[in-house]
This record gives C-alpha cells, structure tokens and sequence, in this order.
C-alpha cells in the first residue's frame, strides 16, 4: 500500500508542471460544467441501458404473453409448425444441466477453495492452481463446446452403451459435465476469499483444544463462511443457468421432454440459440423472447440474492 | 506414535484423508485445461500456415481454404467494442467513484450489478431489436454494440476500485493549484489510476474476444471478406460454432486452427493484464 501511494504522489506533479499556465478563465468554468454534466450522463445512461434491456424483452413478449398465457411455461409441447408453444421442456432441461453441473462443481471449487485458503495460500504448487483455475475461467465457451463434442462426446457414449442406456453421447448429462467445469473457478475464487476472511483468532483456539486441520476447517471454517459459500453456489448457479454455446452445442437440441439425465435435450438459452434467426412468426419469435425474459429474470434475481449475502458477510 | 490411543490415531487419519481428497480433487481441475490446450494445439498446429491466414474459406469439397475474414472481422468487431465502451465505463466509473452516496451512484451500481450477471445471450436479442431490426440488416456494429454492452460492467468495476484507493490529499493538491475540476480528475486523477483502468479494460477485452452468443443475431457472420460494419462480420468464434457443428471435414480443420488462433489470443490477453496488475500492484 505504501508503495502503491508513493507512486502516486509521484505521478501527478510531473503532470501538473505542464498546466502551469492554466488559468481559471471562463472556458475552463464552462468546460468544469460539461464535465460534470456527461459524468451524470455516462452514469445514467447504465442505468437506462438495464431498464431499456427489461422494457424492451417485455415488450417483445407481450405477443406471446397474449397468445399463450401464463400456461406457456408449464406447457409440455414444443412444436412451432403446428403453433404450440409449451416452455416446459426447455425450463426443465436448464434445470437439470445447471443443478447437475452444481452438483458436480461442487467437490472440486470446495477442494480448491480450501487448499489455495487454508492448506497453502502462496508457494509455487499453490501459484501454478491460481493460474489454472484463471485460465479455465478465461476459455471461451465456444471452444468449450468444440472440445466436448469431439472428446467428451465419444466418451459419454461409451459410457452410456457400458451402463446401458441409448448411447446418443450428446445430452443433457455431456453438457453437466461442460457446465461443471466452466463454472468451477467462480465458485473457487469466491470460496477462497472467504476462507481467508476466517480470523486466525478462531482457528488458533480450536487447534490449542487440540483440533486437528480437518476439524478445525469443518468446526470453525465452515460454519464461518456457510453463508458465504451458498453465495457463492448461488452466483455460479447463475453462470450455469445463463451459458450458451457450450451448451448448445453438447445438449442434442431436441424440444422432447428429456426422460432422464442421459437424453438429449435443451436449455432456454440454447433453444434461442438455435431457433431465433429461423423463427418466423410473430408468435414463434415472440415465445422465443419470453423465454429470453424468464431467463433475465431469474438471473438476476438469483445474483442479487447472492450478491447481498456477500456484502452482508464481508461487511461483518 | 505406537502409544498414542486409537481415538487420536483416528482423527490424525482423518485429517490426513482429508487433506489428500482435497489435494487429488483440487488439481483434478488441471485435467480439463491440459486436455483442451493439448488437443487444441495438437489439431491447430498442424493447420495453421500462410494460406489459412491470409484466404477466406472455400467451399465444402475443395481443400485449403483459410479464415482470413474471421480475423479481420474478429479484429474490427472488438476494437469497434472497445471504443465503444471504454469512454463510458471510465466516465461511469469515475461518476461513481467521486460520488460514492448520491442517489443516482446507488442505482447506477445497480444497474452495474444487473449487467453483469445477464445472459449474454439476453443481450443478443436485445441488441437484435435496437439496430438489427431498425436498420434491416445484420451488422458488425451491432456486434460490437452487443459486446459493447458486456464490456462497460467490467470497465466501470476497475476504474471505480482503482480511483477509490486514490488518496483525496492528491485531488486537494490539485484544487490548492487552482486547477478547475475537469482538469484535476482527468490530469491528476486519471493518470494516478491509469494502471489500474488500463488492465480493467484489457481484461474486458479478454472476456469478450471470445464470446459467441451475443453475435449470432448481430454479425451474424459472413462467408466472404468485409470490412464494411453496417455488413455482417464473420468472427473468430463464430466461426468456429458454426464449423464444429458441421459435418464436413475440412470445415473442422478450419475450426480447429481458428480454435487454436483465438485461444492464444485470448491467453496472451489475460498473461498481459496479469503482467500488469503484478508490476503495477493493481488490485483487481
């Protein structure tokens, strides 16, 4: 800190040298005020760029809202040639790929956020994780997505003819496992600034009683940062739940209603992927969007949930 | 350690357990990430030579072929983003960060907060609706508009950090000069901070170079060489979308080796804002 506050009291006086002979004339006051003005202006402007999103995915969805009601979500059919629009396949199959992918994350960004917090916060092995887990965050989902279909693919096919179940290697369970690890270092990252946030005061007590390093993180850590760790499930929930490419390009893409985790499928997001450009009735394009609005909503509303519960928990 | 009673052995184990199922599930991560450079680089390499760079993609039956047209309009649509987004999320974020209670701060860290947690396709069909639909066509400016859009959250993020851990001694300085406000927040404050904004806005650039979603309704991309934005744009990973799901072999290959492009991209992206924020200290 103290480094970084002397190079900025270096900095600015070679700047000032140079504006010397600045005077306060009427320009410079007429320019302060424009300033300020496009300051409030750039700031508002993100606001009204949020409330131009909402307004504009709710206007676009009032035909459908019209047309088809509130049982458009629960509708179980999904077939645009003959009109019926049934949301319920594509709400499910999000369901299932997200949870499935929480579930599978789970273990992995809980083991990394222990070690990189507790077990070893610096040294090199410790070092070479962080730069890992950053670079599998930094990925593009398409690549994701290309990779899965030519080497995870295979493998769920094989897997599937092993256990017994039709062998499609695409499905909703391929695009669990893509999920999962695109949405570990989320969950990790979070959980290892918490973990560090755990006063040593605590942890120093439980181990003069004697504890040993696993029953100090299961006694004092976790119930510590239990709040903050379903924060963190919670925004990576949101990640899942809002991924595309990847997705789409794993899942099968059928509007069925998938019967288990190994069918193909489709999410909300990859359902507009797919069909947006091709949809051509005002009906069709407008099912689409609400799908896109239920989609916002929910995304939104979970990352506030979990947003407040981080700022609840680091404020303490 | 023979004499310690079987109720301490026990619990020394388990402790011993646990560390070892959190070392082995920890770097159970590594796996993926090796697997997806190895088989990227290994089908890329072989790929990649003068004429994938510099032709545009033939059609199905014909070998060679290149992506010339992705790299340019890749190139063009995020730096077209970038221009977009920079000025506003700086100016945003120096609004926020100079008032840090007004009532238009709360909301507008709201809106921040929204942004970034919206689907990147959401904002697709939303751009889809305010230029596509409008001006009749597809375009590179509303891809870039799009990415536009997913860009300023994390701009206005950094630079609101960063200016926040500016001591108030140094803008006090500036008044106590008689230089007017513009000037102390653009030549005092700004360059104080400038570390800081400028791997923010690098970092952007990283997130975005590689997104898809938000490009399908809006560049949509293009079989031939274009530089026109009010066009449709072909983009790296569009291209690579829609060659990987295809079934023809030699669009694979070209998918591989502008798989291969775009991921040293946007790993160099991501070592130079880490560079950044290690020699300059910046927090992120």
């Amino acid at each position: 800190m103290q480094e970084l506050t002397s190079q900025l009291v270096q900095k600015p006086s070679r700047v000032i040298v140079q504006d010397r002979k600045t005077k306060y004339t009427g320009r410079n006051i007429r320019w302060e005020g424009v300033f300020k003005r496009s300051l409030v202006i750039t700031a508002l402007s993100v606001l009204v760029l949020v409330v131009g999103i909402f307004i504009t995915l709710v206007v676009q969805s009032i035909p459908s809202i019209k047309a088809l009601g509130i049982g458009y979500l629960t509708g179980k059919t999904w077939d645009p040639v003959s009109d019926i629009y049934g949301a319920w396949p594509f709400l499910l199959g999000t369901l299932l790929t997200s949870f499935l992918a929480l579930i599978i994350s789970i273990p992995f960004s809980f083991a990394i956020a222990v070690y990189l917090g507790e077990y070893r916060p610096t040294g090199w092995l410790s070092g070479f994780l962080k730069n890992v887990v950053e670079l599998i965050a930094a990925v593009p989902s398409v690549i994701y997505g290309f990779w899965a279909l030519v080497t995870l693919v295979p493998l769920v096919r094989k897997l599937e003819s092993a256990i017994g179940v039709a062998p499609y290697g695409v499905g909703i369970f391929s695009a669990s496992i893509v999920l999962a690890i695109m949405i570990i270092p989320y969950a990790a990252s979070l959980g290892r600034e918490l973990i560090q946030m755990v006063p040593s005061s605590l942890k120093e007590g439980a181990y003069s009683l004697g504890g040993t390093q696993y029953e100090v993180i299961r006694d004092v850590v976790m119930p510590y940062t239990k709040s903050g760790m379903f924060a963190g499930v919670l925004l990576s929930l949101g990640r899942a739940l809002g991924e595309t490419m990847a997705v789409t390009m794993v899942i099968g893409n059928t509007s069925l209603i998938p019967d288990s985790i190994f069918s193909p499928g489709n999410t909300m997001a990859s359902v507009i992927a797919n069909e947006f450009t091709e949809a051509d009735r005002a009906v069709y394009l407008s099912a689409l969007i609400e799908l896109g609005l239920v989609l916002f909503l929910v995304t939104v509303v979970i990352n506030m949930i979990g947003k407040s519960i981080i700022k609840r928990f680091t404020h303490e | 350690m023979n004499k310690l009673n079987p109720r301490i052995k026990y619990r020394l184990g388990m402790s011993k357990l646990f560390h070892a199922l959190v070392i082995v599930f920890a770097f159970m991560i590594a796996i993926p990430l090796i697997a997806i450079l190895f088989f990227v680089i290994k089908e890329g390499i072989t790929k990649i030579n003068w004429n994938f760079l510099t032709n545009i993609p033939k059609p199905v039956g014909e070998v060679g072929g290149g992506i010339a047209n992705a790299l340019l309009g890749s190139l063009i649509i995020v730096l077209v983003a970038a221009i977009i987004a920079i000025p506003i999320g700086i100016f945003a974020g120096i609004y926020l960060s100079e008032n840090k209670n007004s009532r238009l701060s709360y909301w507008s860290r709201l809106a921040v907060d929204i942004l970034q947690g919206v689907p990147s396709i959401v904002i697709g069909i939303v751009i889809y609706f305010w230029i596509v639909k409008p001006s009749g066509t597809f375009s590179a400016i509303s891809g870039s508009m799009a990415l536009a859009v997913m860009m300023l959250p994390i701009i206005i993020r950094s630079t609101e950090e960063t200016l926040k851990l500016i001591p108030f001694t140094i803008k006090e300085a500036g008044f106590a000069l008689g230089l007017p406000y513009h000037k102390v927040i653009l030549k005092v404050i700004v360059p104080c901070g400038f570390s800081g904004i400028l791997s923010g806005a690098i970092l952007s650039v990283a997130r975005i170079a590689g997104e898809t979603a938000p490009l399908l309704f809006t560049a949509f991309g293009n079989p031939y060489l274009n530089a026109n934005v009010a066009k449709p744009m072909q983009s790296l990973p569009l291209l690579i979308f829609n060659y990987a799901t295809s079934p023809y072999e030699e669009w694979h290959n070209l998918a591989w080796g502008a798989s291969m492009i775009l991921l040293i991209w946007i790993l160099l992206l991501n070592i130079i804002t880490k560079l950044i924020t290690q020699k300059w200290k910046v927090q992120l």
